[in-house]
C-alpha cells in the first residue's frame, strides 16, 4: 500500500508539527528560572545515557529484535578509530567502506 | 531568527556562535550523507522530490524522519508513522528540559530557541555543569541544517543511481555519528556508568516495546543523579 500525494503531505505536516511541539515543551514549561542542584546532577547524566541508548539500539537492534550485521563490524572499527582520536568524517568513511565491503563479499 | 537576534549582542555570544559553526562542520558533513540516504529512501517510499526535501526542511529531525519512513514502507498508516516519529523524538523532551534553564526570554522566544536543538548541538553546548551555551548550540546547528537540506535534495534527485543504501553501507553512518558524541561525554565514572546503564536498559526493552521507547526509558538512568550528594 502506498500513500497518495495528499496523504504524504498530511504525514509531513503532522510530523513537523509534532516535532516542533516536542522540542518546545521543555523550554516553555521550565525556562527562565533557576533549578535546584539535584536537577543539575540529573541533567549532567542525561547526555551519556541517551547517547549510549541511541548507539546500542542502532548497532545491535533492528525494529523489535536484536540483530547484528556488517554494519556492526563497520561501526566497531570506527569506534576504535574515534577512541584513538581520528576525525569524525574519516571514521564515518571507514565505517561505510567496511560495511559495504563485507556486504559485497 | 536566532542569527538576527545576535546582532549587536556582546562579543561572548558572537565568539560562541562562531566556535559553534566550526564545531558543527564535521557533523554537517555526516548530516549531508545521512540526509542523502533519507532522500533516496523517501523517493522509494513514494514521496515526490519536493515532498522529500520539504520533510528535511520543516521536520529537521533525522531519527524521526527515518522512523516515519520505515513505518510507511512496511505498509503502516499515517497514525502509526507519526507515533513512531514522535517516540524517536521523545528524547528531545528530556533534552529540552535540560536546556530550559539556559534559555532567556518569554515562552514563545524559548519555544523558538528550543527548535534549534539537534543531538550534536545539544551535546556540544552542554558545559557539563548543568548549563548550556545557547549561542554555541545555534552555531553548531546552522551548518547541519544547511547540509541536511542539501543532502535531501541530492538524495531525492539522484536517488535512482544510489538506490541500494543498504548495499552501500550507509546505515553505518548514524551509529558512528552518535558514538562520536558519546565518547566526548564519558568524562567521569558517573557518566560512564550512566551510559552503560542506559545502553543495557535500551537493549533489554528492544524486544518488548515499540521503537523509540527503549531510548526514552534509558534516560531514567540519569535519575541516579538524585542520589549523589555532592558537596
Amino acid at each position: 500500500m502506498t500513500l497518495t500525494p495528499t496523504q504524504v503531505w498530511v504525514l509531513i505536516l503532522g510530523c513537523a508539527a509534532l516535532t516542533a511541539l516536542i522540542k518546545a515543551f521543555g523550554p516553555v514549561l521550565l525556562g527562565g528560572r533557576q533549578l535546584p542542584p539535584w536537577f543539575t546532577r540529573v541533567i549532567v547524566l542525561m547526555a551519556p545515557t541517551l547517547l549510549c541508548a541511541l548507539v546500542v539500539t542502532s548497532v545491535f537492534a533492528s525494529g523489535r529484535s536484536w540483530s547484528v550485521g556488517a554494519h556492526t563490524v563497520g561501526v566497531g572499527v570506527a569506534a576504535l578509530m574515534l577512541w584513538r582520536r581520528c576525525s569524525l568524517v574519516l571514521c564515518v568513511v571507514v565505517a561505510v567502506l567496511v560495511t559495504a565491503g563485507l556486504r559485497a563479499i | 531568527m536566532a542569527v538576527a537576534a545576535a546582532r549587536g549582542r556582546d562579543d561572548g555570544a558572537r565568539a560562541a556562535f562562531r566556535r559553534g559553526l566550526r564545531l558543527g562542520v564535521p557533523f554537517a558533513v555526516v548530516a549531508f550523507l545521512l540526509s542523502l540516504s533519507f532522500g533516496v529512501l523517501a523517493r522509494q517510499a513514494g514521496f515526490s522530490v519536493v515532498q522529500a526535501v520539504t520533510t528535511s526542511v520543516i521536520v529537521f529531525a533525522g531519527s524521526a524522519q527515518f522512523a516515519m519512513l520505515s513505518v510507511i514502507t512496511v505498509g503502516g498508516g499515517i497514525p502509526a508513522a507519526l507515533t513512531a516519529a514522535s517516540l524517536m523524538n521523545a528524547r528531545f523532551l528530556a533534552m529540552g528540559v535540560a536546556l530550559a534553564p539556559s534559555l532567556p526570554g518569554g515562552p514563545l522566544k524559548r519555544a523558538a530557541q528550543g527548535q534549534a536543538v539537534v543531538d550534536s548541538s545539544w551535546a556540544l553546548a552542554n558545559r557539563g555543569d548543568g548549563t548550556f551555551d545557547r549561542w554555541l548550540l545555534f552555531g553548531t546547528t546552522l551548518p547541519q541544517y544547511l547540509t541536511w537540506t542539501l543532502g535531501s535534495v541530492v538524495g531525492a534527485v539522484f536517488g535512482d543511481a544510489l538506490s541500494d543504501t543498504h548495499r552501500l553501507g550507509l546505515d553505518a553512518i548514524y551509529p558512528v555519528f552518535f558514538l562520536s558524541l558519546l565518547i566526548a561525554e564519558l568524562r567521569d565514572p558517573a557518566s560512564r556508568w550512566a551510559a552503560v546503564g542506559g545502553g543495557l536498559i535500551a537493549l533489554a526493552l528492544v524486544p518488548i516495546s515499540p521503537p523509540g521507547i527503549p531510548i526514552l526509558a534509558a534516560s531514567t538512568v540519569a535519575l541516579v543523579g538524585l542520589a549523589r550528594r555532592s558537596s
